[in-house]
């Protein structure tokens, strides 16, 4: 057994040391790229939680009718891919009013397992509509050139979508940082997220704030939508599942609530991923497992994650 | 089960029923039979999930992990011998277990224990958690379970699945096995343990107050409601004759999810009745997924996947309009019975004025 092992130690070392500048390099952009994606969809959950204190598990199904709405608004109706990208999130923020008003708003004041059945419910009821009307047979997401072709950067074949994904990341977390630091409604958020009864008290309109968020949320899933689907081009019903599941540990990992906390879990998520099967190509049938296993471990030696604050309930 | 009278009449009534059990066996048709086994084995199934989720109060979401444990060692152990060979055709099975065979019976009582085993394993980290934090790791532990099975091809094959598991198709059989978890699970809700998990589920601080060992009823709760969850996957891959790592998707949860919130959480009678509702139901509703004409008009509505739209809209509409379920936390009694026999528009009047 223990030969075994030295073995495959040397394998890894030697995996690493064979490893050129330039094939670390791919991995990491690789990887860099996923985290971003991870990173967008994560910050919907945490935003979620922070004011709900509820995994919206639609959320990873929001991701996946983007991805449906961008097929047809390309594909189908022929409008070109910029335009489609703009109405991809007009119509992405809209479902997610949608499923805020009818799936979580007659529940405010019920007991927290509703909500999340109530939640479950939903995600399940999205995939179900989306298998019913466009088949359960996988789409091919509509190339578009531009993104899609690729970059050589000295050894390194780069797509131009693994440059444009952690831009378009960095991007919107600014505007977003922005909008919860800065403005009035971004108070408003971050007073509901800290006392829920205080704020409504103080005249802050709560629903209002939801729909915001619910509005941010669903709209930066459409952007991490539109370019999943240009890096990865299957779409399914089921196509949001995995990531849906990994971008909520993400946030967890982060600690939940905390928007940049989001980014970093996500971005860990997405290079842990890549580097563990460009190291142990052995282990890529484990893939999915690595983010169960991270958030194993956090929640043992941090339960409220890298950058939470630790609160203690009172009675 | 305060006295006597009402153990006679509990006895008395699954006599009754085992009676029907039989006669269904005998005298009904296969595919019936069928649905009647389906219904049986989702009924352990949505007991054992509602004894975490309806009376312990953690929100658990990893059935489909457990049932894939339980069907794979009733799976794995049950081929005979000599069909392995050809079951386990694209990589020989692990000679550690090559050779060993089982009964039925010792199987699923090995594939129960080895759910609660890995319960155990789970629950130790994952049952700090609270609420929806759980929800989302067991959930994500009922996949790793799926990946594992997937990936560990000389043990399970694979993705390929198990096929020639000795098909059982006997109503009695799977009634036993039913009615032995409905009691077990009575007498323990009823029990000083029963009573712990409601504390815990109602207020866990003030539980912990009061002297209820939080880690250790939660994680009994959950160990037994894994082993049942084995018992009914054992039966499930009976029943089915194959298993598949493809069988036990998460989306497996939310059939028994659906069960325990129609039937009502925290009702061991609802449960049942939610159970019965659901599988039946769901097999009826394959009208939906045929095409269907009418007066010569072929509807469009009708093709595969309205179903599982049906089925979601169900979901959504009980737990918005209808919270509580059928029996809410209350319970079947022969009391309430003997009040409704005697004098139905009464007991519904008094109700109604309760």
């Amino acid at each position: 057994m223990l030969i075994v092992y030295g073995g495959e130690e040397m394998e890894f070392f030697q995996a690493i040391l064979n490893m050129s500048a330039s094939s670390l390099a791919q991995h990491f952009v690789n990887g860099f790229s996923l985290g971003s994606l991870y990173a967008l969809i994560a910050i919907g959950y945490t935003m979620v939680y922070g004011i709900l204190l509820m995994i919206n598990f639609a959320h990873a199904d929001i991701v996946m009718m983007a991805c449906y709405f961008a097929f047809f608004g390309i594909t189908v109706f022929h409008i070109p891919w910029y335009l489609t990208f703009v109405g991809v999130i007009i119509a992405t923020a809209i479902l997610g009013v949608v499923i805020e008003r009818t799936a979580y708003r007659p529940l405010r004041e019920a007991p927290k397992n509703s909500v999340l059945i109530s939640a479950i419910g939903a995600s399940f009821l999205l995939e179900n509509l989306a298998n019913y009307l466009f088949s359960g047979r996988p789409l091919s997401f509509p190339d578009i050139p531009l993104l899609s072709q690729n970059i050589a950067i000295g050894e390194v074949q780069i797509q131009a979508i693994c440059l444009v994904i952690p831009v378009m990341t960095f991007l919107s977390l600014a505007v977003l940082l922005h909008i919860v630091n800065h403005t009035k409604t971004g108070m408003a958020m971050r007073a509901v997220s800290k006392d829920y009864e205080i704020a409504r008290v103080m005249g802050v309109n709560i629903d209002r704030v939801i729909s915001t968020t619910f509005i941010i949320g669903s709209a930066l899933a459409a952007i991490g939508a539109f370019m999943w689907g240009v890096r990865y081009p299957g779409i399914t019903p089921y196509l949001g599942v995995m990531p849906g599941l990994k971008c909520f540990i993400a946030a967890v990992i982060g600690g939940i609530g905390n928007i940049k906390g989001a980014v970093l879990g996500g971005f860990i998520l997405g290079l842990g991923e890549i580097f563990i099967v460009a190291f142990f190509p052995q282990l890529s049938g484990y893939r999915d497992a690595f983010a169960f296993i991270v958030l194993i471990i956090i929640l043992f030696y941090k339960p409220t994650g890298l950058l939470g604050v630790k609160t203690t309930e009172k009675v | 089960m305060k006295n006597k009278r009402d153990i006679l009449l509990t006895v008395a009534g699954l006599v009754v029923l085992f009676g029907a059990a039989c006669y269904a066996q005998f005298e009904m048709g296969s595919y019936v039979r069928r649905i009647i086994n389906l219904c049986l084995i989702y009924a352990i199934i949505g007991l054992s999930m509602n004894l975490t989720n309806g009376f312990a109060g953690q929100f658990s979401l990893g059935q489909a992990g457990f049932m894939a444990v339980g069907a794979y060692v009733v799976g794995i152990f049950t081929v005979p011998v000599e069909l392995r060979p050809n079951v386990f055709y694209a990589e020989p099975m692990n000679p550690l277990i090559a050779d060993i065979q089982m009964p039925l019976w010792l199987a699923q009582l090995v594939g129960g224990l080895l759910s609660a085993l890995i319960a155990f394993l789970i629950g130790w980290p994952v049952l700090r958690l609270r609420g929806d934090y759980l929800a989302i790791a067991t959930l994500g532990f009922s996949e790793i379970i799926r990946i594992v099975i997937t990936n560990a091809q000389s043990w399970t094959n694979g993705a390929l699945g198990i096929k020639d598991i000795p098909a059982l198709n006997d109503v009695r059989y799977i009634f036993i096995a039913t009615a032995i978890t409905f009691l077990f699970v009575t007498c323990l809700i009823n029990s000083s343990y029963g009573r712990a998990f409601k504390a815990i589920r109602e207020d866990e601080i003030a539980a912990e107050a009061m002297g209820v060992g939080l880690f250790k009823h939660k994680c009994m709760a959950f160990m037994i409601s894994a082993f049942f969850a084995g018992i009914g996957g054992g039966l499930y891959a009976t029943l089915l004759g194959t298993v598949d790592p493809k069988n036990f998707l998460f989306t497996l949860t939310y059939n028994f999810l659906l069960i325990i919130v129609l039937g009502g959480m925290g009702s061991i009678t609802g449960s049942m009745l939610g159970s019965i509702i659901v599988t039946a139901g769901l097999e009826y509703l394959r009208v939906f997924d045929e095409p269907l004409e009418l007066f010569g008009m072929a509807i469009p509505l009708f093709r595969p996947g309205f179903r599982m739209v049906i089925f979601s809209v169900l979901l959504m509409a009980c737990v918005l309009f209808w919270r509580k379920g059928i029996m809410g936390t209350n319970e079947f009694t022969w009391e309430k019975f003997m009040a409704f026999c005697k004098n139905p528009v009464k007991y519904f009047t008094q109700k109604g004025a309760n």
